[in-house]
This record gives structure tokens, sequence and C-alpha cells, in this order.
């Protein structure tokens, strides 16, 4: 599945009239591949995971995935935001199943549970299945939360700052976490952060945008290894790709400005 | 241990404060016309235990009737309210407006539109003093629902309903038991409203205003207390509810 963003522009309606977001975005990210998308606060990142869902319609331009306009919510698509939102009511399980219950309506409850505990022993949570998510740390809930919006295979996954409130220690674990489910489930990525060590080890792809209303800025591959290492982040190789984006992150600020 | 502290723990407060009651009235050597005590309630109650018995039926299915009434009143609104700011925007003024009536000038109102219909009447007050609680909780339960939560299910090609009864209404459990807490304690105060200021002769309402013809004061406190009882019993069995469909909000 890959994703085509083509000419985008987006605006809101608030008090103070138009807010255009987002202008003439064009970007490509190719089938299978993970792509960070970083920029300056407030410059329309998360309006392009709203976007990419189809959760809500451009003002103008087009996106495609796999060719095909979206024009409305796909089965296919994944997401998993900084916020966890599990339903406090239901048990880790229940909880990774929801995604489920709307798309694959017939599946036995047996089914169900099999396919989410997969994920569950992927992320190293199989003793958990039963507790609630008030029981769970804020890691282990962001651990579920992933696992919910892998359950029912899409093809694209859209993450939105699923890391940003995780202290640094834990984060790492996600990373790590993350390539495996990346190598397990073969799935389109696309990750929204602010964090640009979590780009560069994440992604293979980072696009920079420019400050609000967003266009593309920057485009960088970084395939700096085959299995990245959380070590791999101190190479003078990184650190320099680090410098670069940190720059390009300042100008798309001073536009802003 | 934790079951026996629930039970023990209240029943030492209620004997400490009937203990405190009984000390205030015979420390100011109050005559029982004044204040009754703990000690005068039994007998009086005793005396009239069939009158009790039948009058605090009547009161109870009442109470009861009209309770479960403002939850079906209170919850289509709240969740109409909740779903359309239009609807939320046209219906509070009025709603706040109705509930800030004194419901005791709409008894002789409705007393007067279904003259002689005294259990309708009565059941009719519950629910005009009891729904607004809840409809307002849970409005604002269902409208302050964040945009996350429904994006999970919205961009799997969920359509509303799903999103209500998976989502939005489990979410807003909580928040509707606490309203129904309130809501309970002022049904009693709608049943004995009509009861009291139109009596035609049922109900504990109308045991009280007998005593207080009969200026029988243990009678009519026999009868307050009566109420009081009837309320506890009703508020643990919506604590019970609560335990069994919103038990995963309250702390251990």
């Amino acid at each position: 599945m890959h994703i085509n963003i083509e000419k985008v522009s987006h605006q809101y309606e608030t008090k103070q009239g138009m807010l255009p977001v987002l202008k003439d975005l064009s970007l490509s990210i190719k089938r299978k591949g993970f792509t960070a998308i970083v920029g300056p606060s407030g410059c329309g990142k998360s309006t392009i995971t709203r976007l990419v869902s189809g959760l809500i319609k451009p003002t103008q331009g087009s996106i495609f995935i796999s060719n095909k306009k979206i024009t409305s919510p796909l089965s296919t698509v994944g997401m998993a935001f900084q916020n966890p939102v599990l339903l406090e009511w239901r048990n880790v399980i229940k909880n990774i199943i929801l995604p489920l219950e709307i798309v694959s309506k017939n599946m036995t409850y047996n089914q169900k549970r099999s396919n989410a505990l997969d994920l569950l022993k992927l992320v190293g949570l199989e003793e958990f299945e039963n507790n609630l998510p008030s029981e769970l740390s804020g890691g282990m809930k962001q651990r579920v939360s992933l696992c919910r919006s892998l359950v029912h295979s899409p093809e694209v996954l859209i993450l939105d700052e699923p890391f940003a409130a995780l202290d640094a220690f834990t984060k790492e674990d996600l990373w790590d976490v993350m390539h495996k489910l990346k190598k397990e489930r073969d799935f389109t990525c696309i990750l929204i952060t602010h964090d640009l060590r979590e780009a560069v080890y994440l992604a293979d792809q980072v696009i920079v945008l420019s400050g609000r209303p967003a266009s593309l800025q920057y485009d960088v591959k970084t395939n700096f290894n085959e299995e990245k290492k959380i070590s791999d982040l101190y190479s003078s190789e990184v650190s320099q790709l680090l410098a670069t984006l940190r720059k390009q992150i300042e100008i798309a600020q001073n536009k802003n400005d | 241990m934790i079951r026996i502290n629930n039970f023990i723990i209240p029943l030492f407060s209620l004997i400490i404060f009937c203990l405190l009651w009984e000390l205030l009235v015979w420390y100011n050597n109050w005559p029982n016309y004044k204040m009754a005590s703990p000690s005068d309630l039994w007998p009086a109650f005793w005396k009239f235990k069939h009158l009790f018995l039948i009058y605090g039926w009547e009161t109870f299915w009442r109470t009861v009737v009209g309770l479960i009434l403002s939850v079906l009143v209170g919850l289509s609104l709240g969740i109409l309210m909740g779903f359309s700011k239009t609807i939320r925007i046209g219906l509070y003024p009025i709603l706040v407006g109705f509930n800030a009536i004194p419901k005791a000038t709409v008894v002789p109102v409705i007393a007067l539109i279904f003259v002689g219909m005294h259990n309708m009447n009565t059941i009719i007050i519950v629910i005009l003093i009891s729904f607004f609680p809840i409809c307002v909780s849970i409005s604002i339960g269902l409208s302050t629902l964040e945009r996350e939560y429904e994006d999970i299910l919205l961009s799997l090609g969920a359509n509303k309903f799903e999103i209500f009864y998976k989502i939005a209404l489990p979410k807003t459990l909580p928040e509707f038991f606490g309203a129904l807490k309130v809501s309970t304690t002022l049904a009693f105060i709608g049943t004995n409203l009509m009861e009291i200021i139109e009596p035609h002769g049922k109900g504990l309402g109308h045991l009280f205003d007998s005593g207080k013809i009969s200026a029988d004061y243990p009678l009519m406190f026999a009868v307050l207390i009566t109420l009081a009882v009837m309320g506890i019993f009703l508020y643990y069995i919506v604590v019970y509810l609560e335990n069994i469909f919103a038990g995963w909000a309250i702390r251990k």
C-alpha cells in the first residue's frame, strides 16, 4: 500500500476566520515504508493523520492509498495516539479486539482472542490479558494501544506521537517493540513525532514540514543500517543526520514567526 | 473483612448519631412536642405499625416507579442533548427554568390537571424533580467524549450507534450513577411533596399530615425517620447496581 498525498491544502474554520494548516503538500510513501513526519508544533501534523485515515476531507487536493482516492474511513487503517485511549471498563484482551468487533463482525470470539493474544505476546504482555487498564503502567497501556491498532491487520498504521508522554527508557523499549511489530506484521507506517532520534531510529524516511501553513520542506532517507540498534544513534553518521534535521526544524520554526 | 467493615462502620455511626440526639434532647430537657428523641420514636412507630406498612409501601412503590421513569426521561433527553449541539442549546434554558421552579408550586397545578389520579400525580412530581441531574450528567458525559475515542472507531468505518453503545454509553456510566444517587434522594422529596401538599389519604406524607393535625409529634418524627431509612435502602440498591455495571470506575 503506497500512499500519495497530492497537492493537499487544508484549512479549519475558527472564530478568527479560516486557518490554513496545510498548503500544497505533496509527498509519497512507498509500500511497506516507515515514514516519520516532524515539524514545528501546531504545523498541521495531526491534520495529516486525520486526512490519511479518511476522518476529514482535504479542502483541496487528494490522497491516494494504492492509487485509490480516499473519500471515507477505510477499515484497512489502524491508529494510535499519544493518549492510549483504552476503554477502562474492558480488560486488556477485550480492549484489543475492539476493532475486530467493527470490521470482522463474523469472527468468533475465540478467533478474535487468539489474534489479540498473538500481538500481546509480541509486545510481551501475555500475562496481562485479563487486567484492567487502570492496573497497567503508562508504557504497558501504550503497548496495548499498539496491539489494538494492529489487531485487524491494517495495511496502513498511523501513529500520532504514541511515545511522547513516556519516560526516556520506556520510550526506547517501545521503539524496539515497534521494530519487532514492523518486522512481524508488514504494514506501511506513518509516524508523527517531535523526537528526531525517534524519527531516525524508527523510520526509513523522515519528512520535515515547514511552519504553518505546512508544506514539504525536507525529505531524507535514513537507511543507515539494516537492523537499527539504540547504539547506532550515537554513531557519527546519525549525529550528522540529526544535526541536519535540527537545522531544518529551526528553518521551519522561523517561517512560523 | 472489607465486607464486614462496610456494614459495621455505617451501623456504628448510626448508633452514635442516635445517642447524641437522645443526649441533646435529654440535656435540654425538651418535651417531645418540641423535639422527639429516638426513644420516643419506637412507641409511636409500634402504635401505628399497620399504617406504617400500608402507607410506607404506597410511598415506596410510587417513588421507585417515578425514579425509574425519571431515569428513562433523563437518559433520553441527555442522549439527545449529548449528541446534538442544536438540541442542547435549545433545551437547556427550558430545562434549567423548569428545574428552578419550586416543585411545591407545581403540585397544585398537576393535581388540578389530573384530578383524582393520585398515583399518576405523585409519579409525575417525582419525575419532574429527579430527571434533571440524570439528564445533565448524561449530556455532559456524552458531549465531552474525547475526540480520540471517537476516532479509533470512526477510522474503521463504525457508525454513530456503534460508537454510542461501545464507547460513549459505558464511559458515562459512572457519571450516570453519581447523578442517580442524587435523584434517588430527590425522588422521596417529590413523593412527599404531593402527599403532604395535596393530601389524598395515601402514603407516608398523609401519615405525617395526620400527625400534624393530631399534634402527635413523635409520630411525625417517626415518619421522617422511616423516610430516611427508605432513602438509605434505595441508595444502597443504586450502589449495588453501580458495583455491577460501573465497578471498574470505583477505586478499591
